[in-house]
């Protein structure tokens, strides 16, 4: 059903015959696009590995003060939108758009997801081998090179191409930017001119990049590194203190405090541009909208989310491969494919709240089957088998043992859908009621027109909605500390 | 409670049986030990017992009641011991011996399960709180409280250190008489089925090799896998012949006819005044015993079990002799 739109896409590509495909691929202009958005991604994925695996050296293996609060201070940007990103620089830095703009925005919110992993693997890895290469006469320097990069290694690639991914299929950042990447071009191509084929091939090739990509990650991966027992000990900077510190300072001001700051100015500056009651509304058709998603995604999840944790084989793996899949699938492009399915197939649906609900289901799907999955592990089938040797039956035992376990991993995984519909841009662009605006869109349609200080109050409040998950998040990595 | 009767059981996973032809008695109140190696179908003669794999033949007695394959798990009343617990982490120990429980006489009898097992007072206590002997306690009292007619042990101590394994197979063993339980126990640990159980039955390749009291099992094998599978053995091939077999270690007296393998246990190899004169390669400390490693004067390696003041060290020469017939097996055409 998620693949359905997506092959009706490449149908509606082929319609007029290969000729026509031929010459949009062929233009100037397409390669033009792919080169801008391959650069793009290059550079930032460079940029991330270098401040992601820094980052994560510090927090999780170096005494720099206050590491406990750098671990999450520097992973909290990966809640903030590339657009309330690109908005909040805009906005104190009028020129800085194009490439560099992009680079410096896209860079400062996707750098965690190298330093997550990264971190990740640095405290899990076992400490034995690196005492093992000691051991054997090797310094401290070079064991890090020699053993402890190479244990990371997988981490640190696995993380660059979800960068790399998360660029390719950025549409918000490029679009306040305006610089001309691949997804922005589709959408001017589909709002510019009557025939929308040529928008329709776009996407395709960006779905083909992505998951050429995406193969590639999975190849990349290679071997984890072995999990050790003990946590390892902790690495003195001596005197690469002082600038190691505040470097951290730097990153968080430039992550962090920037937004925050420009918010705050434009919420104390234009308190009179803007009317609360619009917010208001706004955010309860965010709201609707969202709620209506992830229950969508959630019901589509649940039967493949039991099935993959209760059975091994190719289902699992197949499972496995569309939640990789799932990073590689950009908005725009099942915007685009709803738009054209529903135009064709469903015009009653097109442009209506379901037809929303549905485009957030194919696109978070795999985040809700993940959670589902995660969630019924925790209810093993031998906890089950206990309960039925003591006397209760199937129904029972499903509202007594498997309920009540399996039941916070896959609410909590639908309140992260939830939010995640809720940031979400370039299909709720395309595909929302007339009249129906949600954050997102507003803060976007705003800051199109320059108009800064009525933006500011959309993008709090999807900084709020957008934080809580990471500090979730942060919660639960937390454990393993 | 009531004995349980296992006939000519077979199951399986598609393809080849898992079990084929089972025969198994526990009678009532035992405990009945079913050794084997991994992969033999200890764990899924469980699953059928408790009525989570279909049977393909035989039948399954409890007392008098036959246990069809229609009879749902639920209905079955028998309580399974899974490894390592699998204790409901979401509810209480109080609430994990009760799960089985009318409403009425859940209180009393979770008390009295918890005192049974030595846990007075822990009702309250989170799974996650509790060390591995003590949740493995837990999951036996959930077992047996609503009094099931046999209760199924999954290799319970697998996961448990060696010295809380010795210590806690002796109060489960007192816990299931005290509380009159037919009990069912798999492992691959020869010292807990020879030392814990009334009756083991070795099962190999899905089939029971043999069955018997843990003495006859050591001391009667019924063939030479069985008697290596159940303990330590030194072994040399060897023709018996009126009723005696020759041996580096002399003429033994021994049963049988023929050529095949002559079996002895380390412990029967006495070291001694007499005997064959050998030198000691090593000696390994037990604590409770010691292993003498020996080559005899033609290259033959054996081993002795020493108890108490171990007199002899590395390159000493010391004389060896046999106490006790020797095991023959003659070799199957």
């Amino acid at each position: 059903m998620a693949v359905l739109p997506l092959a009706y896409l490449a149908v509606r590509s082929f319609e007029r015959g290969g000729g026509v495909v031929w010459d949009v691929l062929a233009r100037t202009r397409t390669a033009e696009l792919a080169l801008r958005s391959l650069s793009l991604a290059v550079a930032v994925t460079a940029a991330c590995l270098v401040l992601g695996v820094l980052g994560a050296w510090l927090v999780a293996r170096s005494d720099l003060p206050g590491r406990r609060a750098f671990g999450v201070l520097l992973v909290l940007p990966l809640a903030v939108p590339s657009y309330v990103g690109g908005f909040t620089w805009i906005s104190v830095a009028p020129g800085l758009t194009g490439f560099g703009g992009a680079f410096v925005v896209l860079t400062l919110v996707s750098y965690p997801y190298v330093l997550l992993p990264v971190a990740a693997a640095l405290r899990t890895a076992d400490p034995a081998v690196e005492e093992v290469a000691r051991s054997l006469g090797r310094t401290s320097t070079q064991v890090f090179f020699s053993v402890t990069a190479r244990q990371v290694r997988p981490a640190a690639l696995a993380g660059g191409l979800l960068v790399a991914l998360y660029v390719l299929s950025d549409f918000g950042a490029v679009s306040l930017m305006r610089y001309e990447a691949f997804t922005l071009g589709i959408y001017t191509s589909y709002r510019a001119t009557f025939d929308r084929t040529p928008a329709a091939i776009l996407g395709l090739v960006l779905v083909v990049l992505a998951v050429a990509l995406t193969i590639g990650e999975r190849r990349a991966r290679g071997v984890v590194a072995h999990r050790g027992r003990r946590n390892p000990p902790t690495a003195p900077l001596g005197r690469a203190r002082v600038p190691a510190l505040a470097g951290s300072v730097v990153l968080v001001l430039l992550t962090l405090g920037v937004p925050v700051a420009s918010l705050v100015w434009w919420l104390v500056a234009g308190t009179s541009t803007f009317s609360v009651a619009d917010v208001v509304k706004t955010t309860g058709n965010t709201i609707a909208v969202s709620a209506f998603g992830a229950l969508l995604t959630l019901l589509f999840a649940l039967p493949v989310g039991i099935l993959a944790a209760r059975h091994r084989g190719r289902l699992v793996r197949g499972v496995e491969l569309a939640g990789f899949a799932g990073h590689a699938l950009p908005g725009i492009t099942v915007g685009l494919a709803l738009v054209f399915f529903g135009i064709r197939f469903a015009p009653a649906l097109y442009q209506t709240v379901p037809m929303l609900a549905f485009a957030y289901a194919v696109l978070f799907l795999p985040l809700a089957v993940g959670a589902v999955r995660t969630g019924v592990a925790h209810a093993p089938p031998v906890l089950e088998d206990v309960s039925r040797s003591l006397g209760h039956g199937r129904w029972r035992t499903g509202l007594r043992v498997t309920v009540p376990l399996a039941a916070p991993g896959v609410l909590a995984g639908t309140a992260l859908v939830f939010l995640t519909c809720a940031k979400e841009l370039p299909a709720t662009l395309l595909l929302r009621p007339t009249g129906v605006d949600t954050l997102a869109t507003e803060l976007w349609t705003r800051t199109e027109v320059a108009a800064y200080a009525a933006a500011a109050p959309y993008a709090a409040v999807l900084l709020v909605v957008a934080a809580i998950p990471a500090l979730v998040l942060d919660r639960f990595l937390g454990g393993e500390r | 409670m009531s004995g349980l009767t296992v006939k000519r059981l077979v199951a399986g996973y598609g393809g080849d049986p898992v079990l084929r032809e089972v025969d198994l008695e526990v009678p009532e109140g035992g405990l009945l030990a079913v050794l084997g190696p991994s992969g033999c179908g200890k764990t899924t003669l469980l699953r059928v017992l408790a009525g989570f794999h279909p049977i393909s033949s035989g039948e399954v007695w409890l007392g008098e009641r036959r246990l069809d394959a229609g009879v749902p798990p639920e209905r079955r009343g028998i309580g399974i011991v899974p490894q390592e617990g699998a204790l409901f982490p979401h509810l209480s120990v109080a609430g994990n011996v009760g799960f089985g429980l009318r409403r009425g006489e859940r209180a009393a009898r979770v008390e009295e399960l918890l005192d049974l097992v030595g846990l007075s007072g822990f009702g309250h206590r989170m799974p996650s709180e509790l060390s591995g002997g003590q949740a493995q306690r837990v999951a036996l009292a959930r077992a047996l409280a609503p009094r099931p007619g046999v209760v199924l042990l999954d290799e319970p101590f697998s996961a448990l250190d060696a010295g809380l394994r010795e210590e806690l197979r002796a109060d489960v063993r007192a816990t299931l008489k005290a509380a009159g339980a037919t009990a069912l126990l798999v492992t691959h640990d020869q010292e807990e089925a020879l030392g814990m159980a009334d009756l083991v039955a070795v099962l190999r390749d899905g089939a029971v090799a043999q069955l018997g009291r843990p003495q006859t099992i050591y001391s009667s094998p019924a063939d030479l896998g069985v008697a290596l599978f159940v303990g330590e053995a030194v072994t040399f091939p060897g023709v018996a012949s009126s009723g005696h077999v020759d041996t580096p270690l002399g003429s033994l007296p021994t049963s049988g006819e023929g050529r095949g393998t002559v079996l002895l246990r380390p412990e029967q190899l006495v070291l001694g005044p007499h005997g064959i004169a050998s030198t000691v390669d090593d000696v390994l400390f037990h604590g409770h015993d010691a292993t003498v490693l020996l080559r005899l004067a033609d290259g033959t390696a054996v081993r002795s079990r020493v108890q108490g003041e171990i007199a002899v060290r590395a390159g000493d020469s010391v004389s060896v002799s046999v106490n006790g017939p020797a095991l023959f097996f003659g070799n199957t055409p």
